[in-house]
């Protein structure tokens, strides 16, 4: 299977030295940049036109929460439905591993955009057609656009993940299992003991990265009218028909969450132990 | 490769830098808008707003070219100067004014209300109480849904464009659709549209947020083109080329009162 | 529910929307060349700042691929749309020419443009890091000027080892395209979803598209594979 869309990895984890990145700031021509950084943050401050955002303050935070929500649930969801895709083709039976590989090569061969509308309006077209699917339990749910958004970005992830765990549960080395057989292990014991917990090791380094790139996708559930951090600064914008603000604001609330999750991220990672 | 690239650029500049005396990019929504401009599947876009366009380009004796944008960006796009005109069922607000320029108005419909067969749900805030209403997004409608509609429905959701809040009420996901009367005339009369759905009529006006009737948008320094677009549609309206144009579309007269 | 599909809808001329769905989707081509591209000459000029460059052009480098990697790139779009115009139309007509004529397809090549330039300013300094120091020494030795053991040593020398990463930039660029239909381009996506407005055929619509963007994939895929072997051609192969 062709290896495309692979994220360049993270640098690796910084083992805290936060007093050396400060340290690091401290260098002259980076004070005269940080300097005029900031000059122009407090012109941007001063001269635009934000007297719209404290009325929006609490629209945008329910925005902010459902996109935490479209994120951590899709990448739950989606690193649970990557295992078996993963252990499909690395150990299962041909039908399975051909099934498998289709799946994870058309959800990565095409845009995911154009699975969400698919998706959404594909099957509302269905709604439309057969009006008896109303009548179940589940309506309540598929009248909501959200489960469209959170399934659509589940098999988005799964389908780059998968990727990734097909290559750390391939990368394993045979002898370490073999010892684990040779002790005696079931098969599952093995997989729960040795096989899982060394693949997910080595996936680890890049779990940082699909999960920024994951962020960076949940904006898209907003074309189906999913009220995220996106979506109401699109109402923002045309409230106010500013062109500039909200979308400059935006920015800088993305910025921030990808720099929390890159330090959580790092967090995590140094505390699991690399056994090198 | 850098030398095939700086020819390239070159080109294009100086292509582009002779730009011709009056030709004018005209914004519209990037999407089918019947009765007033749909696109064909090769890419030809007709309907009353594009033989408007043409009758008013024509007198301003400019070369229009038809430029599809999405609707919620369109502003920006005509301030930041991707476009030079929109002529894309704009209705005049006093918010939409503090940005750009307006003539005057060529024609005026009104807002009203489509719901789901089965409910009975109507126009007023009271009597909205509890529906998921779609809206298209920068639409009038979406304005008059947040101030009107949003202390009673139970969701107010955000569409890009009119086809798929219009899918959506069919699909039984929506229970109203607030949109202008005459753009959603096709679907309620399509077999899809009746047997879904009922139309309720007009909304309660509320001319602040809903307009005083369409006109063709510009940038706010652009006068000598506002004084020349206003005496073309004044033109049109006045040589019977304006109820020409309209009586292949419309069975009344669309300019309203 | 196979025979209320209408296939027709999909023939190459009006009415059917077949021919319309390939226009958009050799524009997504372009789009996505152009923004390659212009992508890759960033990129370029991105890791020697990185590598090369004194310590302002460094920094520099650093918080635009920061930007790039932490802003979604649907975010990005509009921005640079709104702003790159902006700023370039201001620009020429700051210099004399007036109203240059930002168009469609070079405003959207910009913006994937500027997006991809982030990766590929990445992909190239980790490749430049491979080649062995020692060749570009012998180039400097040889009395050769920066720009030319760049062009002559440098950047010869890593293209094989850009490749991979490269390759994936392109299958990235060729699905951001999409993205472009959100701020109104007409591309694939765009004239797939007014078709589908149009004649309400969702599914036919949407199946056909993502067809279409499935074979883009796969046709470079093998193509890039086959250039990727002649570039590795005499190098010693990766364990």
């Amino acid at each position: 299977m062709p290896d495309f869309d692979t994220v360049t990895p993270l640098p690796p984890a910084a083992k805290g030295d936060f007093s050396a990145m400060f340290r690091a700031l401290l260098l002259p021509h980076r004070i005269v940049m940080l300097a005029i950084a900031l000059a122009g943050l407090s012109a941007m401050v001063l001269m635009m036109n934000w007297s719209w955002l404290p009325a929006y303050l609490p629209k945008l935070g329910e925005g902010l929460l459902m996109t935490l929500y479209m994120l951590v649930g899709s990448v739950v969801m989606g690193f649970l439905l990557a295992l078996p895709l993963a252990l499909a083709q690395v150990s299962g039976p041909a039908p399975l591993r051909w099934l498998a590989l289709s799946f994870c090569t058309v959800i990565r061969g095409t845009p995911l955009l154009l699975q969400l509308w698919l998706f959404y309006f594909g099957l509302g077209s269905l709604f439309a057609q057969f009006p008896e699917i109303r009548g179940t339990w589940l309506w309540p749910y598929l009248r909501q656009p959200w489960p469209y958004g959170l399934i659509a970005l589940t098999v988005s992830f799964a389908a780059y993940q998968g990727e990734v765990m097909r290559g750390a549960f391939a990368g394993v080395p045979n002898g370490e299992l073999e010892a684990a057989r040779a002790f005696g292990m079931s098969r599952f014991k093995v997989f729960h003991r040795v096989w899982f917990p060394r693949a997910v090791h080595r996936a680890l380094p890049t779990l940082a990265g699909e999960i920024i790139l994951q962020l960076k996708s949940t904006p898209l559930v907003a074309t189906i009218t999913v009220t995220d951090l996106y979506a109401v600064i699109t109402r923002v914008r045309q409230a106010t028909l500013l062109t500039y603000e909200p979308l400059l604001f935006l920015v800088a609330v993305y910025i921030c969450l990808s720099a929390v999750l890159i330090l959580a991220l790092r967090w995590l990672e140094n505390r699991v132990p690399t056994g090198h | 490769m850098l030398r095939k690239l700086s020819i390239c650029l070159l080109a294009t500049t100086s292509l582009a830098a002779p730009a011709l005396a009056d030709t004018y990019k005209v914004g519209i929504s990037a999407e089918p808008y019947p009765p007033f401009y749909t696109p064909d599947a090769s890419g030809n876009w007709s309907g009353w707003e594009i033989d408007f366009m043409q009758a008013v380009c024509e007198r301003i004796e400019a070369e229009c070219i038809v430029t599809p944008l999405a609707w919620e960006g369109i502003i920006p796009a005509l301030n930041t100067g991707k476009i030079d005109m929109i002529i894309g069922s704009m209705s005049i607000t006093p918010a939409r004014a503090e940005q750009i320029a307006f003539s005057d108005k060529y024609y005026d419909t009104p807002t009203g209300l489509l719901i789901a067969k089965g409910t009975d749900f109507d126009a007023t805030p009271e009597g909205i109480s509890g529906a998921i209403v779609g809206a298209q997004s920068g639409a009038v409608q979406q304005a008059y849904a947040n101030k009107h509609y949003a202390a009673t429905a139970s969701d107010i959701r955000i569409y890009q464009t009119l086809d798929e809040e219009l899918q959506d009420l069919a699909a039984g996901r929506l229970d109203a659709v607030v949109g202008d009367s005459l753009a959603m005339e096709p679907f309620i009369n399509s077999d899809i549209g009746q047997a879904c759905c009922d139309y309720k009529g007009a909304v309660p006006a509320d001319p602040e947020v809903l307009g005083y009737g369409v006109g063709v948008g510009m940038r706010q320094d652009d006068t000598a083109l506002l004084e020349k677009v206003n005496a073309a549609i004044a033109e049109i309206r006045a040589d019977g080329t304006y109820a020409e144009i309209s009586k292949d579309y419309f069975s009344f007269d669309v300019y309203g009162e | 529910m196979l025979e209320s599909i209408d296939f027709s809808l999909l023939a190459l001329d009006a009415p059917g929307w077949g021919g319309a769905l390939l226009r958009g989707f050799l524009r997504s081509v372009e789009l996505a060349a152009g923004g390659y591209a212009l992508g890759i000459v960033i990129g370029v000029f991105g890791a020697c700042a990185k590598l090369y460059g004194g310590r302002v052009a460094r920094d520099l480098a650093e918080v635009y691929t920061m930007l790039i990697r932490a802003v979604p790139e649907l975010v990005l779009m509009l921005l640079f749309y709104y702003v790159g115009t902006d700023l370039m139309n201001r620009l020429m007509q700051g210099m004399g020419y007036d109203g240059f004529d930002v168009d469609g397809l070079l405003a959207g090549i910009l913006v994937i443009g500027l997006v991809q330039g982030g990766y590929a300013t990445e992909v190239i300094r980790g490749a430049i890091q491979a080649v062995p120091r020692g060749q570009i020494e012998a180039a400097q030795a040889f009395g050769m000027t920066p720009g030319k053991v760049l062009r002559r040593v440098t950047l010869p020398a890593m293209t094989p080892h850009a490749l991979p990463g490269m390759a994936n930039l392109w299958m990235i660029a060729t699905k951001d395209t999409a993205l472009l239909a959100v701020i109104g381009f007409s591309e694939l996506t765009l004239v797939t979803r007014q078709a589908a407005a149009a004649t309400r055929s969702y599914f036919l619509f949407f199946i056909a598209a993502g067809l279409l963007y499935l074979a883009l994939t796969l046709v470079s895929n093998v193509i890039l594979r086959l250039y990727e072997r002649r570039a590795r051609r005499g190098m010693v192969p990766v364990q």
